[in-house]
């Protein structure tokens, strides 16, 4: 007995001062070497602000998609074979429909919890494609992609990219009249690419529309090689995102040279797990509460049947709009033809837009002849012309946007369809330049504010004895004291940290 | 305030004394925050459980929704909670390293790609322009099976239909329509028979036979036979982007695409009063047998649906 004792102590003492899991870490330290490295991944600072949880939105909105896509794919059937439905939904039975069709369906009411997880799919798709949209708008208003994060911000446009089209294929797998609908527009917009445009379409489709193929690729395509792409960018996101460090805002204490906020562990991983829960309950209850896409009233796929306001998912809708909205002028010449009428809204006006996106970095720095690195973020004020810019590009999307809604709004609001049109065409062009100038004017006026972005100081009132009121400034709490919205000057250059001394690369000093 | 102001300067996380005021909790009152939170995890630990009941008892999706959502939602907000009210108040601080090595790393660096590397390939200028062509052609010939395999050539097939002289105008089911059955003003879909099921027959011949009164429809020039008995077909596939021209405005006889509103004067040779469409509905030649069944005199006399490059 007193043996055992003392042998358990032994073996604690053994152990060291940190127990079991210590010397679990040892074993693992002599095998791999993680404590050096992972002592300073737990150290390291993220800056707090509320903005940067943007990008945290879309992360793990991505991680809702992927584990609720797993579920879906156990289900559906990725097969344009035509099957005679006999489910649990008594209004289709006996109607001939895809195979597609039929398992969407079929997993949406026979399988149990399937429809909400069809639901939580395609909100959390939604949600992914916004978030990303709205993290993008905060990393261009703040300065953030400025060196050395270009190519970061690459990476993440190309994200954007991904997303939209996965959430494209995706929408179009349950293959019923809606996203039917929604394929064969993509098919007509892949026509209209001159020279190569037929062949595109028909190496796309496996032949003319609707071919047997474009199902079966849609999937291989939704479910393995889009997301692949997008998980591998992601990795290397956060990666450089890690190298790099955060940015942040100015204010007390920060500097270029440094970072300010809450550790790794446990400050930051208990907040961003928390977080994550929260995106997933509350992705968890739009999909118990809020219906979205319900195939199983528009019905299975027909070439030649439509419904009446049919629209695209959001992020599709600026295209939608601008098809909308550009004029009839089909090209012919030579013998042949360029359907500018689809080429120009579809394919050069997204091809022209991304690309500003991928080249903004390059062009602010030809304008600014700013070489420096920057990691002190900008107060969107203070950068007045580049705030303009963004709002102005951001003025036309939203026009293209409701432009993708002129039917429903002429029958809503009772005036003519052509009425519509012409106000969406004169706003989609004049939208940019009515937002530039006030986006300038306010960013300047609001730079120019003195205490301008700082939080109000709160008066508290009294009422004395006698009857008399009296104001006085309550003592500052917790986040006030900090002056972190107050704008400080962005310094213009920043001079280099001191330089390691050169060592000679030519021979090695090895211990031992 | 001074006091708190001292607290407020970032410090380094690292070699902290325990009893530093950084890594004391940010709440005032953390005893009340602890029981804030410890009912945020009894609430969310119930509905979890209560998710596992639904799910058990095969309740309605939104009871599933519900329980899961609302149990992962106040979990979560308890662990926020946690994170930023009861753990080290900070602000810490940690220095960023210049990314850029130092010059010598750096010219180390290129010059071993440089002079090491590239001077044994300038060296072999035959040898390195034979691996690359090897490569290279490789990289273009392995284009050919991975892109060609994909789908067959468009060859003619967009220009032509499968409507054909004498083809039997069918309805959905296949039942031959024949004179008399369509009253004045209205509109149903046909396909060339035995092909009103495949998806070929519905996508491409896929056509809308309109009856017209004869006062106000304006005959095209070459096509005075066309339309027997005020019996009209046009293309279903919106010359825009394909859609089906699925909506008939009687009042003003407009064939309407619902998907970006385009009109098609369905009197006047079917050309786009209004929207995005640049062309007209092609007009398929009719006749009517002697038995009374609408049939096609020809094809189309031009490809159907949108627009593409070969199209003269």
């Amino acid at each position: 007995m007193s043996d055992a004792i003392t042998t358990k102590r032994s073996r604690r003492q053994s152990r060291g001062p940190y127990g079991r899991l210590g010397s679990a870490l040892n074993e693992l330290d002599d095998r791999v070497g993680v404590a050096k490295g992972g002592r300073s991944f737990l150290d390291k600072i993220f800056p707090d602000h509320w903005s940067f949880m943007l990008g945290e939105i879309a992360l793990y909105s991505f991680v809702v998609v992927l584990i609720t896509g797993v579920f879906l794919t156990l289900y559906y059937v990725p097969s344009q074979a035509i099957v005679t439905y006999h489910g649990s939904y008594l209004p289709l039975d006996g109607t001939s429909m895809t195979a597609a069709y039929a398992s969407t369906v079929n997993l949406s009411f026979a399988v149990r919890a399937g429809l909400l997880m069809r639901q939580m799919h395609h909100w959390s798709a939604d949600i992914f494609i916004g978030a990303i949209v709205v993290h993008m708008a905060r990393v261009f208003f703040t300065g953030a992609f400025r060196k050395p994060r270009e190519l970061n911000w690459t990476i993440g446009v190309t994200l954007l990219t991904l997303a939209i089209v996965n959430g494209f294929l995706g929408y179009s797998l349950p293959d019923d009249l809606v996203s039917g609908t929604g394929i064969r527009i993509a098919y007509s917009i892949i026509l209209s690419v001159p020279l190569v445009g037929t062949y595109l379409a028909f190496f796309v489709f496996g032949g003319n529309f609707p071919g047997t193929a474009v199902i079966p690729r849609f999937f291989i395509l939704h479910v393995l090689i889009v997301p692949a792409l997008i998980v591998g960018l992601v990795g290397a996101h956060l990666f450089l995102l890690v190298r790099q460090k955060h940015t942040q805002f100015p204010g007390e204490g920060r500097s270029e040279h440094n970072v300010v906020g809450s550790p790794m562990f446990p400050v930051f991983m208990a907040k961003t797990t928390g977080f994550m829960l929260i995106v997933a309950g509350v992705t968890a209850l739009l999909g118990a509460f809020a219906q979205i896409n319900p195939i199983w009233q528009f019905g299975p796929y027909e070439a030649a049947r439509i419904s009446y306001a049919v629209q695209p998912d959001w992020y599709m809708a600026f295209l939608d709009g601008a098809l909308r909205i550009f004029p009839s002028w089909s090209f012919h010449s030579f013998g042949y033809t360029i359907p500018f009428e689809v080429t120009i809204p579809a394919v050069v006006f997204p091809g022209l837009l991304f690309g500003l996106a991928y080249a903004w970095p390059a062009i602010e720095r030809r304008v600014t002849h700013d070489d420096a690195a920057h990691n002190l973020l900008d107060r969107p004020s203070s950068r007045p012309k580049r705030t303009a810019a963004g709002v102005a590009v951001l003025a036309m999307l939203s026009m293209l946007f409701i432009a993708s809604s002129t039917d429903v709004i002429a029958n809503f609001f009772h005036v003519s369809l052509n009425t519509v049109l012409w106000t969406m065409r004169i706003l989609v062009l004049v939208s940019p330049f009515i937002a530039y100038p006030i986006g300038y004017f306010v960013a300047k006026e609001i730079h120019a504010t003195r205490g301008g972005g700082r939080r109000k100081t709160v008066n508290v009132v009294q009422r004395t004895a006698s009857g008399e009121y009296v104001a006085t400034p309550a003592p500052a709490y917790g986040d006030d004291v900090a002056s972190e919205l107050e704008p400080t000057p962005v310094p213009t250059f920043i001079t280099p940290p001191e330089t390691a001394p050169p060592t000679d690369p030519g021979t090695r000093t090895v211990d031992r | 305030m001074s006091q708190l102001s001292e607290h407020r300067t970032p410090v380094s996380i690292q070699g902290l004394a325990a009893d530093d005021p950084h890594l004391a909790p940010a709440a005032r009152n953390p005893r009340l925050v602890e029981r804030v939170i410890a009912v945020n995890f009894v609430v969310g630990l119930a509905l979890v459980i209560g998710f596992g009941a639904c799910y058990w008892v095969n309740a309605a999706p939104w009871t599933l929704g519900a329980t899961m959502g609302g149990g992962l939602f106040f979990l979560g907000v308890g662990l926020v909670a946690w994170g930023k009210y009861l753990m080290p108040r900070g602000p810490f601080v940690e220095e960023r390293h210049p990314l850029a090595s130092n010059p010598v790393e750096r010219d180390a660096f290129a010059a071993a790609i440089v002079e090491r590397g590239g001077g044994v390939v300038k060296r072999r200028k035959v040898l390195g322009g034979l691996l690359g062509g090897g490569l290279g052609a490789f990289g273009i010939v392995a284009l050919f099976p991975l892109l060609r395999s994909l789908g067959p050539l468009p060859k003619g097939t967009l220009f032509h239909t499968d409507w054909r002289s004498g083809t039997y105008a069918v309805d959905q089911t296949g039942r031959r329509v024949s004179v008399g059955e369509l009253a004045i003003g209205s509109i149903m879909t046909v396909f060339p028979e035995g092909l009103q099921n495949t998806d070929r027959g519905q996508a491409v011949d896929q056509t809308v036979l309109i009856r017209i009164s004869n006062e106000n429809f304006v005959t095209q020039k070459g096509r005075e036979t066309w339309a027997p008995k005020g019996y009209l077909a046009y293309s279903k596939l919106c010359t825009h982007l394909g859609c089906p021209v699925g909506l008939y405005e009687q009042q003003l006889q407009l064939l309407v695409c619902p998907c970006h509103q385009s009109m098609f004067n369905a009197t006047n040779g079917a050309i786009p009063e209004f929207g995005p469409a640049p062309r007209p509905l092609p007009q398929l030649p009719l006749y009517i047998d002697a038995e009374g069944y609408v049939r096609a005199q020809s094809d189309y006399h031009e490809p159907v649906g949108p627009g593409f490059w070969e199209r003269s």
